[in-house]
């Protein structure tokens, strides 16, 4: 079959998210062009008529709304957002700039809730009833029970105040890598300032993950396969990792993808926390100050990310899962 | 009756399953609290005629400082935390209720609609819910709150509403396909039953019991995304009492050591939510099909 109609398939998926992108975008337009004036905003509250008028026309206000729209759109295709209302400096430099640091702390997250997710739900799994197994699952259902925010503060309160083990804010020290990109992943300051963020950012997906992962693994060891496997005498090893651990991965890799969202989403609250200079950080400012550009920005942007790796998801769907077809 | 209740099986497994128990038992202390906390409550901290700068960040009554009515502390303002929690977890039940009943309804409505007469009304609206989908509910609720300011409460709930009714649409969707073609449909047909009929007598009640799970699960969820909205300033108006905004205040506190700013509320919230998900994990259990025949 397959690799054409996997091709074809991964075509009509680029299509149909360009599509979903476009609905994305008419959406945030049309709020903005409705709600919330920035003129009133940026021309000051004791501006006159005119004053505003004269803001409203730099920046191209005062056109009808498809053909700013439709601009919006033609200067999107070339990777012009606009100028920033407030700071006057380009949207995409000013997100770019700041990606890094969320991509970082995004990645270091979602990591964390993976392997341990995966690790504990196998563990819990393997003697269901154990104390160890009833700690995992009681600890698992508080991860699901407690917001980001909460957990981010709890953990400030008690391991950056009270037992001073973890610095609480900031970055640390980074270090310039390529162009804009500064990481702090190569310095042990930069590593002792994302191990905070970072457990607050995965701790919901991790709770999530370790749950579904060991309902899959308490079904999977009473399929028919497994008990042949246990019965030909293979290892514990290749019976939960190689039979049983492979059919449950794909509803777990499926649920991490479909959090994605809900991850970029978190990342603004626990940036905030934090003091994250991230793009997260930079959207809550927009939002409180109705910098409009670069708010359409960061959700076109992240709407972008979400749709390509729910699509890479889908193949790696099809890896782990040779019985799906894609047509 | 008494005795026809006592004999079902959802009561015996209810009773048999500790965890729903602990959990219903959290969930109605803070629901009575939050229902009588005008009786209750030692002060009204929304009337600034009650409140007094000298009481303010008194510390918990069992600690040196605390004072006589503040059981568990004040703020900055001299508003008893208490009295805070129970007028906050009021804020959370009315905002967590309201959303699952008006996204619930829509969310079942479209579904219901989509799934019965497919065709072009199913795709249009799956694919308006593959794009809700490809925001995140928080996301989507934060941008809503953060382009429709200063809206009161009724505000969050609608924004809330927006982003979350298609969650019910996908499941309700999923779960008259399901049942849509059973034999029992096929007969009410041909019986001559109208298509309004089959829906609500057949299908709906069918097809209504993941709808329940999901409820119970979201309204966890709805009490959080509230809390979180409210601790970023885009939730709840100042002027009116919500756990998110009091844990917020503590965090400016953070470094000043007054803990019970934050851990109180933050005890309040945790309660709500971790009561809601140990009923809801009974529930999944409960009317999931394929464990029923133990």
């Amino acid at each position: 079959m397959s690799l054409f109609l996997m091709f074809a398939y991964i075509v009509r998926r680029i299509a149909q998210s360009f599509i979903v992108l476009l609905a994305v975008s008419l959406i945030c337009f049309a709020i903005f062009q409705f709600m919330g004036d920035p003129v009133l905003t940026l021309a000051g509250r004791y501006a006159t008529q005119a004053q505003q008028d004269l803001v409203r026309k730099t920046l191209g206000l005062d056109r009808p709304f498809y053909t700013q729209y439709f601009s919006f759109i033609a200067n999107a295709i070339r990777g012009d957002f606009g100028l920033s209302y407030v700071t006057q400096v380009p949207v995409l430099r000013l997100i770019f700039e700041r990606l890094p640091a969320s991509i970082e702390l995004a990645i270091t997250a979602m990591f964390l809730s993976l392997f341990l997710g995966i690790t504990l739900g196998v563990v819990s799994s393997l003697k269901p009833h154990s104390l160890g197994s009833r700690v995992i699952m009681t600890g698992s259902l508080f991860g699901i029970s407690l917001p980001t925010f909460l957990v981010g503060i709890l953990l400030i309160l008690v391991l950056g105040v009270s037992l001073r083990a973890l610095p609480p804010f900031g970055r640390g020290r980074v270090i310039k890598v390529i162009g804009n990109w500064r990481t702090g992943f190569l310095t042990i300051d930069g590593l002792r300032h994302l191990i905070l963020p970072a457990l607050t950012l995965g701790m919901y997906q991790l709770a999530v993950l370790l749950r579904l992962t060991r309902g899959g693994m308490l079904e999977a060891l009473q399929e028919d396969y497994t008990r042949t496997a246990w019965a030909k005498g293979l290892s514990q090893r290749i019976v939960m990792f190689k039979h049983a651990l492979r059919n449950v991965l794909i509803p777990v890799v499926t649920i991490a993808g479909l959090q994605m969202g809900e991850l970029i989403a978190f990342s603004i609250v626990t940036e905030s926390i934090f003091q994250w200079p991230g793009s997260g950080n930079l959207l809550l400012t927009s939002i409180y100050e109705t910098d409009h550009p670069v708010i359409v920005a960061y959700v076109m942007i992240t709407a972008l990310i979400v749709l390509t790796i729910n699509i890479f998801i889908d193949i790696l769907y099809g890896i782990l899962n040779p019985k799906i077809s894609y047509d | 009756m008494i005795r026809h209740l006592l004999q079902s099986k959802l009561l015996s497994h209810y009773v048999r399953d500790l965890s729903a128990v602990v959990g219903s038992v959290i969930l109605l202390i803070v629901l009575l609290g939050a229902i009588f906390a005008p009786f209750i409550a030692p002060q009204d901290p929304y009337d600034p005629k009650t409140l007094s700068l000298q009481d303010s960040l008194t510390p918990p009554i069992w600690m040196k400082g605390g004072q006589a009515p503040f059981l568990l502390g004040t703020d900055d303002q001299g508003r008893d935390i208490l009295s805070t929690i129970l007028y906050g977890c009021r804020t959370s039940f009315l905002v967590g209720s309201s959303v699952i009943l008006i996204a619930g309804t829509i969310g079942v409505t479209v579904g219901l609609l989509a799934a019965f007469y497919s065709g072009i009304l199913d795709t249009v609206t799956m694919r308006i819910a593959d794009t809700f989908f490809s925001f995140s509910t928080t996301l989507m609720a934060m941008l809503l709150l953060g382009i429709f300011k200063g809206g009161g409460i009724p505000l969050v709930i609608l924004a809330i509403v927006i982003a979350d009714w298609v969650r019910y649409a996908r499941t309700m969707r999923g779960s008259v396909l399901g049942v849509k073609e059973d034999d029992y449909i096929q007969a009410a047909r041909a019986c001559g039953g109208s298509n309004l009929r089959i829906m609500i007598r057949h299908i709906l009640p069918n097809a209504i019991p993941p709808i329940l799970v999901v409820a119970a699960v979201d309204f966890g969820a709805v009490v959080m995304l509230e809390a979180t909205l409210s601790f970023l300033g885009v939730g709840v108006p100042i002027n009116k009492p919500s756990l998110g905004m009091m844990i917020s205040l503590g965090k400016n506190y953070i470094y000043a050591g007054k803990w019970w700013l934050i851990i109180f509320p933050g005890i309040a919230l945790i309660s709500i939510v971790l009561g809601i998900n140990l009923l809801a994990d009974w529930l999944r259990e409960e009317l999931n099909p394929r464990l029923g025949q133990r």
